[in-house]
């Protein structure tokens, strides 16, 4: 039951084929099973699991109206508050830390009666992309226990691709979900910037964050996104506007239909077989009718540069609040007030996020805050320029989604700036605000899931979605699942 | 334009971190092979061109003043590390 | 002033609470008092993941503030984040307003006893309140407690240019600036509770031999809690930099040539003013505390840290973009404002300057009941001076505002033709009205309540005034030498005879009239 989408486990919970119990159960078997060698989740807590899925049960016993996703499990990226529960953000600072609120969309996914499955492992603060910074453990790539995941939301991909959940949330700020979703081999869709509302999703960078669905099939991430997509007062961000049916829209495709190509997310340093694959797919849409056309994105070669000088700015700032006063880890020794912040700081955060802080707040600090903020803030809209320009002319723009499939755990450990250009083709789409999707397109020869990223206009996830779907209609990678 | 030893413990300071030496060696040098490679925006003309800070051209949203349950004292100091009776507890604030 | 070896350069900053239900990004209330802690939520403990919604009355009331300030409401305005570590700042930034304030380039017309002055406002902008620190002294000053409560409250910051030349006139502006804000129900201005805050820039120019000035470096002092307060405090700090000065530079300063070293004093980053070209930029500026107790200004003589404010646009919230048709809504909204109300109070009542100063700084609701006391009694001299006088004297007493007090217009206009009518002195007549105010009464009913007769019929009084002359040959014969004065003798036995109820002109006309004749 496990192995089978999200929409057929539904369908057996609809059926009376199986019940959000036992649905629920196996997925505890599958997790307990899997998770000394994958290490995907953080926190799991079987009873309250067990507990929600019979209490749908109930309801449904009792035949009272069920969400979309009665009784589905789905699991969380642990950036996403959980009220009265563990939300550590993968962090040391934030191991006891219990909030008293829901998140926007796990309030969404109780409305819905999913059966929240637990909390997924991922870089700390979600800054990274290989999940190694969590201070907790390290995720595995189901494909090759060796490899990363991919980051930050590798928790959440790894669970997707093991069948220790049918859905995941994950959050991207600069590819944290599309990113491990091609390492993984699965679905990941970032939404369009203010189209999810981030209320309850812990901050990195404000202007940048969006959290979105991860699933084995475009079909499945839709109803995920239906379920978390639309207006929430609390997020002044969050735009007012009605969120599309994209589940009864996603089976058709898209004609005429016009697929931009980009030579920029052709550079190099793009491995070969990653290239061979999305030329490949390339084929596959004009075999589908499409029309190729060739775009440009001249300052997306500038997208990391300005990304880390952004990201990071406001990083500095959203983690100022991590000080030991009213939450969080404080030292234990110290010598006044200061130095408590100083050591509090310093043993609670990793070295990842400690990297970044010291590189936003020197950004933002007296003196190189025009040469270094403010210029990014000037060139983040020439890309953005770039991408409407691009998009006047064609309805997707295809890609590779990461320049190389998943690499070994430790390889780039000690250089963040070769790590940092792991999302060189996905940062572009979170400085645009725009929406973006990787879908699997291939596997290397030593078997590694290849993912290929389409990108569409601000609010196109409906288009977005049918254009993914219409591939993977057409081939099979996304039917192959990693050796348990 | 390089950052040195002094400015890695400054903007320490200023971020309120507490860092080891090896830490900051460590910064000094993976922060500066950073801002070398964001210098290449040097290179970009963005004479006249006005800065991006927020991708949606959203403006005007409000609330209305309407007061909303505030959190039982209990709640708002549970996950407080030096709970003094119903305030946070702080080393002595001095100016 | 004028006796003075310097000159005072004054510029205040103020800081007042909004009069919002709610804090300025989230639902919990703002009422002073509260137990500690228990108005707070997780936006305004800065939970991770919550997310600042701005509140719009607080934004409506902020720009009402701007516009009755005369500042240009501007097209486009945000929020910035100003990035500092405190334990009464939980998120360690406050929203505020860097480079694009809401609102620039205002005034305020002052009244201070030299003469009215106007006062021009560089900016007004919006931004939101820290908590409090309270200090633990019981644990060996090891320790300090922080209450939330206030953190998130919205927060009006109105910078003047230093306009100011006199401690005086800084207290004349926050008495003004108070009245505006009371008036239009922006804030209540309560210093003792700290909706009304005040810091003031101040440094003093120093006339050299060759007709110039030289500038002592800009004190920011403050703690200035009190309205008295700011007065005192500034005329001890310009006193006290004058001291320094002299004491640095000795009576022979002018004969060293400049003393730039003095200029350099004191160096940390504190505060935004607009340079030349048009950018913000922080200045530097040393802090004084106001120790109200013993009457001193303490310069804090902090190291030499810079503080790096590391402002950046606030990217949790949107701009606000003002129209037109929004500023004109608002300045419609403002009605009649106290400075315009002084004029016309002149010009309408022929009231005096001082008059018409006092009943305006009253407030509306009074300025009110004086205009329609004065239609009912159709003398606006006599409204003036019974509100001014009397009723201002019950209304302190008894702690009311205006619009609690007892006597209608209609009534207290009755007393006061009551009065004209029967030539009542003064004295009688605040003996009806004490009655009108115990008893609920009216003008007449009280006059016959305390059993009040005015002798006014001329052979009844003739009598008694023949009879008391008889009785005081000595006042009379002084009156005769030309001693005016002596008369008032004699008029005291008659108010005795008549119990204080003989028609004062009437008496005063006969007395005379019979003085002559004797």
């Amino acid at each position: 039951m496990i192995h089978l989408t999200a929409h057929e486990q539904l369908a057996a919970l609809r059926t009376g084929a199986t019940t959000a119990e036992a649905l629920a159960q196996q997925h505890l078997d599958a997790i307990r099973r899997l998770e000394p060698k994958l290490q995907a989740f953080l926190h799991v807590d079987e009873t309250t699991v067990l507990e929600q899925a019979r209490s749908v049960d109930a309801k449904r016993q009792r035949g009272e109206p069920l969400g979309a996703l009665a009784g589905l499990p789905v699991a969380i990226k642990d950036v996403l508050c959980t009220a009265g529960r563990p939300t550590t953000c993968g962090s040391k600072m934030l191991q006891h830390f219990k909030p008293p609120y829901d998140a926007h969309v796990v309030e969404r996914l109780r409305q819905a009666d999913a059966v929240l499955l637990g909390k997924t492992n991922l870089d700390e603060f979600a800054m990274g992309s290989s999940t190694e910074n969590s201070a907790y453990q390290v995720t595995r790539n189901p494909w090759d226990l060796e490899r990363i995941p991919g980051g930050s939301s590798g928790g959440s991909a790894a669970a997707v691709a093991a069948c220790e959940a049918p859905l995941a949330l994950g959050t991207d700020t600069g590819g944290s979900i599309r990113q491990p979703a091609a390492l993984c081999g699965v679905v990941g869709l970032k939404p369009t910037y203010g189209r999810v509302s981030r209320f309850g999703l812990v901050a990195y960078g404000s202007s940048l964050d969006q959290i979105g669905p991860f699933a084995r099939t475009v079909a499945d991430a839709a109803l995920l996104l239906e379920v978390i997509a639309g207006h929430d007062r609390r997020d002044t961000t969050c735009v007012e506007r009605p969120v599309p049916a994209y589940t009864q829209t996603v089976e058709q495709p898209v004609a005429p239909l016009t697929v931009g190509v980009a030579q920029e997310h052709f550079a190099a340093g793009l491995d070969a077989e990653v290239e061979q694959s999305v030329r490949e797919a390339l084929k596959v849409y004009q075999q589908l009718g499409a029309t190729i056309k060739d775009v440009s994105l001249p300052h997306s070669q500038y997208a990391v540069a300005t990304y880390y000088l952004v990201a990071t700015a406001e990083a500095s700032s959203n983690l100022a609040r991590y000080d030991g006063v009213h939450y969080g880890h404080r030292a234990a020794k110290f010598d006044n007030l200061i130095d408590m912040y100083c050591k509090s700081r310093g043993e609670g955060f990793g070295a990842e996020v400690k990297r970044r802080i010291m590189l936003g707040t020197y950004a933002l600090s007296s003196g190189y805050y025009d040469a270094y903020y403010l210029k990014a803030l000037k060139v983040r809209r020439l890309i953005k320029d770039d991408f409407d320009r691009a998009f006047a002319g064609c309805d997707v723009v295809l890609g590779p989604t990461s320049p190389t499939p998943a690499f070994k755990i430790g390889e780039k450990a000690d250089d963040p700036l070769t790590m940092y250009l792991s999302d060189i083709y996905t940062i572009g789409g979170n400085l645009a605000g725009i929406t973006g999707i990787s879908i699997p397109c291939g596997f290397t020869r030593s078997g590694l899931p290849i993912g290929m990223q389409l990108q569409a206009p601000p609010f196109e996830e409906e288009k977005l979605l049918r254009v993914a779907r219409m591939y993977e209609r057409a081939t099979d990678w996304h039917t192959r699942r990693p050796l348990p | 334009m390089s950052l040195t030893a002094d400015d890695v413990q400054w903007v320490a300071h200023l971020a309120r971190l507490e860092l080891s030496a090896a830490e900051r060696a460590a910064l000094a040098r993976q922060l500066n092979g950073i801002l070398d490679y964001v210098r290449q925006l040097e290179a970009v003309p963005t004479e006249g061109i006005e800065p991006l800070a927020h991708p949606l051209p959203l403006h005007n949203v409000f609330r209305e003043d309407e007061p909303s349950p505030s959190l039982p004292v209990s709640q708002a100091l549970a996950n407080a590390p030096d709970r003094q009776g119903d305030f946070y507890g702080v080393p002595a604030v001095l100016d | 002033m004028a006796d003075l070896p310097y000159r005072i350069v004054i510029g205040l900053e103020v800081h007042v609470q909004l009069l919002t239900r709610t804090k300025l990004f989230c639902g919990c209330r703002t009422d002073f008092g509260q137990p500690p802690n228990s108005a707070t939520c997780p936006v305004c403990i800065g939970m991770p993941g919550v997310l600042p919604v701005m509140n719009r009355r607080a934004f409506d009331l902020a720009l009402k503030a701007a516009t009755a300030l005369n500042c240009e409401l501007v097209s486009f305005t945000k929020w910035d984040r100003k990035n500092y570590y405190y334990p009464d700042l939980p998120k360690n930034y406050q929203i505020s307003q860097y480079d694009l304030p809401f609102s620039k380039d205002g005034w305020l017309d002052i009244q201070p006893a030299g003469g009215p002055r106007r006062i021009g406002i560089i900016r007004v902008h919006l931004e939101e309140d820290a908590g409090k620190s309270l200090h633990d002294e019981s644990g060996g000053g090891g320790s300090s407690r922080v209450d939330l409560n206030r953190t998130g409250t919205p927060l009006l910051e109105i910078v003047s240019q230093p306009d100011m030349a006199a401690p005086e006139e800084a207290r004349a502006y926050v008495e003004e600036l108070r009245l505006l804000l009371r008036e239009l129900e922006i804030s209540d201005c309560e210093m003792q509770e700290g909706s009304l805050r005040c810091d003031a820039n101040v440094n003093i120019h120093i006339p050299q031999s060759d007709g110039s000035f030289l500038a002592t470096p800009l004190i920011e002092v403050k703690n200035l809690n009190s309205i008295r307060g700011i007065e005192r405090a500034l005329k001890y700090e310009a006193d006290r930099q004058y001291d320094e000065f002299q004491k640095k530079f000795g009576k022979d300063w002018r004969a060293q040539g400049q003393p730039k070293a003095f200029e350099r004093l004191h160096r940390v980053v504190d505060k935004i003013e607009e340079a030349k070209d048009g950018r913000w930029k922080e200045v530097a500026k040393a802090t004084a505390g106001w120790d109200d107790a013993r009457g001193v200004t303490n310069v804090q003589r902090r190291k030499e840290e810079a503080a790096d404010y590391r402002y950046f646009p606030e990217p949790d919230l949107v701009p606000v973009l003002v129209d037109d048709d929004w500023r004109a809504q608002v300045r419609e909204g403002l009605g009649e404002l106290p400075a315009a109300q002084r004029g016309r109070l002149q010009a309408q009542y022929g009231l005096a300057p001082y008059d018409a100063g006092v009943l305006a700084a009253q407030g509306r609701a009074f300025v009110a009941y004086f205009e329609a006391l004065a239609k009912d009694c159709d003398d606006a001299n006599e409204a003036k001076n019974w509100l001014t006088n009397d009723v201002l004297q019950t209304l302190h007493e008894r702690k009311l505002g205006i619009r609690e007090f007892a006597l209608t217009t209609a009534a207290l206009a009755e007393l006061i033709r009551e009065v004209k009518a029967t030539g009542l002195n003064k004295q009688r007549a605040r003996e009806v009205y004490a009655e009108m105010l115990a008893s609920g009464t009216t003008a007449k009913q009280a006059v016959g309540k305390l059993g009040i007769q005015v002798v006014a019929d001329e052979g009844q009084l003739l009598a008694i005034i023949r009879k008391a002359i008889e009785a005081n040959p000595k006042a009379v014969a002084d009156f005769k030498k030309g001693k005016v004065k002596a008369a008032d003798a004699i008029k005291g036995a008659v108010m005795r005879e008549t119990k204080g109820q003989a028609k004062a002109e009437l008496l005063q006309q006969l007395l005379m009239q019979e003085l002559q004749k004797a």
